[in-house]
């Protein structure tokens, strides 16, 4: 019984010293974060690797959730005859909630992994401190290109998510429903708000790319520098990612939904 | 050859490149090094000699300023490092080349861009003249062949090598070795050794070798330090060491299996673990 309180305790204040941890580790990505925009290079480079790299899944995942979407929505919108609206059910469902959501999730586990596993075998194999003796410090020249491709891939990725679940409902609305082209996209359009709906996808996709980037650089560089510290490591990131992005899903949506 | 004791009273000299003055270490509780003091002048190579896990590695972090002493002071070119900031720090590292222990090779950079990263990283230097500069150092060590081919392709002896002229790029004045000799086959052994003093004497640089490998060593350093459980327990140049009657040197020298450092680690009495001891009288076990 004591030694299950004093278990559960050592995890709690082992859980707050890495949440501190990461906030100092956040910081000192922020302070050090010149180079990745002087030699903005080296951020192209790993937006390569972190967002073109995805582009495949991310495409491929947005046009089926789409089609799903469509046709769960038609089943329900033809209880009411709202078929039509089937649109607006594809787009507003997409551009608030499960681009954003989805992509996150999606990039974590494809990309955030990547760059804690490569972070950490860089560790591992003493690359980074190698780079800190050459008087290279490895934050800036390692991590924060990594973090800022991550902020910057996210945000596109979850618009291209949407633009192809979009797609994918247009594709199932329009050959399988029968619904008139126009239709479906003149109802999105006048239902849709730039302001309410879009931005607010927006702004919800670069808190998650900078929870992404910052658990999956923070969990690289502090892994244990084993084989199995790094293999540990790229589970953490998965794990706390996809719970880090809908913790905040949840407190930016009760932030901007409308009439509470 | 200077007895043990006489290694504790080092001053400050401008001679020496590196100096050690009287150092404790310690992870925790656990003490690596207990008032180790030694000193390497200019343009010398000089040997860290002593068993694995002895404390070789943390005394070059130490010099590198990647570890602070607990007490006492290690100065490089009349610095102290423990009292230097960041960017002091980074000034001072730039003076230095490290060579570690597995290569530490960056895997997702060819030959060629890890001998160029430091290049390009420290210096405006023209690409076509940092081109040139990598294919020096790389013809130095007998790689310029190489330079196309990536970490993965290349056998340990030759990563070994390509790290010793990474570790040389910016012709620093000083060069630390971390086990440069480990798991090498005699040929690459010979041509790492060979090419450890050559830098050395080209660059006029000031080199410190931590090893094990006495046989390597007492062809190419100018002096040696032999270390054993965190301190230093002889000293000497190569003929002194090799003329040397101390146990622990004499051991180590000739690779004698038991000495002052035992063949067997701590154990309870071996004929018992084997339960072979005739068995004691009824009544008094259990």
């Amino acid at each position: 019984m004591i030694s299950g309180v004093r278990k559960l305790g050592a995890q709690g204040i082992e859980a707050v010293w890495r949440a501190g941890a990461m906030a100092r580790f956040f910081w000192l990505v922020l302070l050090h974060s010149g180079t990745s925009f002087r030699r903005f290079s080296l951020t192209i480079r790993e937006i390569y690797f972190s967002g073109v790299m995805s582009l495949v899944i991310i495409m491929v995942s947005g046009l089926f959730v789409g089609m799903v979407l469509g046709l769960q929505g038609f089943e329900t919108l033809q209880k009411y005859g709202a078929e039509e609206t089937m649109g607006v059910l594809v787009a507003l469902s997409l551009v608030r909630e499960l681009g954003p959501v989805v992509a996150a999730l999606l990039f974590a586990s494809r990309a955030g992994s990547a760059v804690t596993a490569e972070i950490g075998l860089m560790k591992a194999t003493e690359q980074l401190k190698a780079m800190d003796m050459m008087a290279i410090d490895p934050v800036a020249r390692v991590v924060a290109p990594r973090f800022w491709a991550g902020v910057i891939s996210m945000p596109l990725l979850a618009a291209l998510f949407s633009a192809m679940g979009i797609f994918g409902g247009y594709i199932v609305a329009v050959t399988v429903v029968g619904i008139d082209p126009g239709v479906f996209w003149a109802n999105m359009q006048a239902a849709v708000d730039f302001r309410y709906d879009v931005l607010s996808g927006v702004i919800k996709s670069i808190a998650f790319g900078v929870a992404i980037a910052t658990i999956a650089t923070f969990e690289g560089f502090d892994a244990d520098p084993t084989a199995e510290g790094v293999s540990r490591a790229t589970t953490r990131t998965v794990v706390k990612s996809a719970l880090t992005v809908l913790v905040i899903d949840l407190i930016l949506t009760a932030f901007m939904i409308r009439g509470l | 050859m200077r007895s043990t004791s006489s290694s504790t009273e080092s001053t400050a000299s401008p001679d020496n490149f590196v100096e050690i003055n009287n150092v404790d270490f310690a992870f925790g509780k656990r003490k690596i090094l207990k008032g180790i003091s030694l000193s390497v002048p200019k343009g010398r190579v000089v040997a860290i000699m002593g068993g694995s896990g002895c404390g070789k590695t943390t005394l070059l972090r130490l010099i590198g300023g990647q570890l602070k002493p607990s007490s006492g002071a290690v100065r490089v070119d009349n610095q102290v490092v423990a009292d230097l900031d960041r960017e002091a720090l980074y000034a001072l590292r730039r003076k230095m080349g490290m060579l570690f222990q597995f290569g530490a090779l960056f895997t997702d950079m060819s030959v060629f861009d890890n001998i160029a990263f430091q290049l390009r990283e420290h210096t405006d230097l023209p690409e076509d003249m940092i081109r040139d500069l990598v294919l020096m150092k790389l013809d130095a060590v007998g790689l310029r062949g190489a330079s196309k081919l990536y970490p993965a392709e290349l056998s340990g002896g030759m990563a070994r090598r390509v790290a010793l002229a990474r570790a040389v790029a910016l012709d620093p004045e000083l060069v630390m070795y971390d086990e440069p000799f480990a798991g090498l086959d005699p040929i690459s052994l010979a041509a790492v050794g060979q090419t450890i003093r050559r830098l050395n004497d080209a660059l006029g640089a000031t080199s410190i070798v931590v090893t094990h490998d006495i046989v390597e060593s007492l062809q190419i350093v100018d002096y040696l330090y032999f270390v054993a459980d965190g301190r230093i327990v002889g000293q000497g140049t190569p003929d002194e060491i090799r003329a040397s009657t101390e146990p622990f040197i004499k051991q180590f020298v000739h690779a004698e299996l038991d000495g002052p450092v035992p063949f067997h680690y701590p154990a309870s009495n071996y004929e018992d673990d084997l339960e072979l001891s005739p068995p004691k009288a009824a009544g008094v076990a259990g």
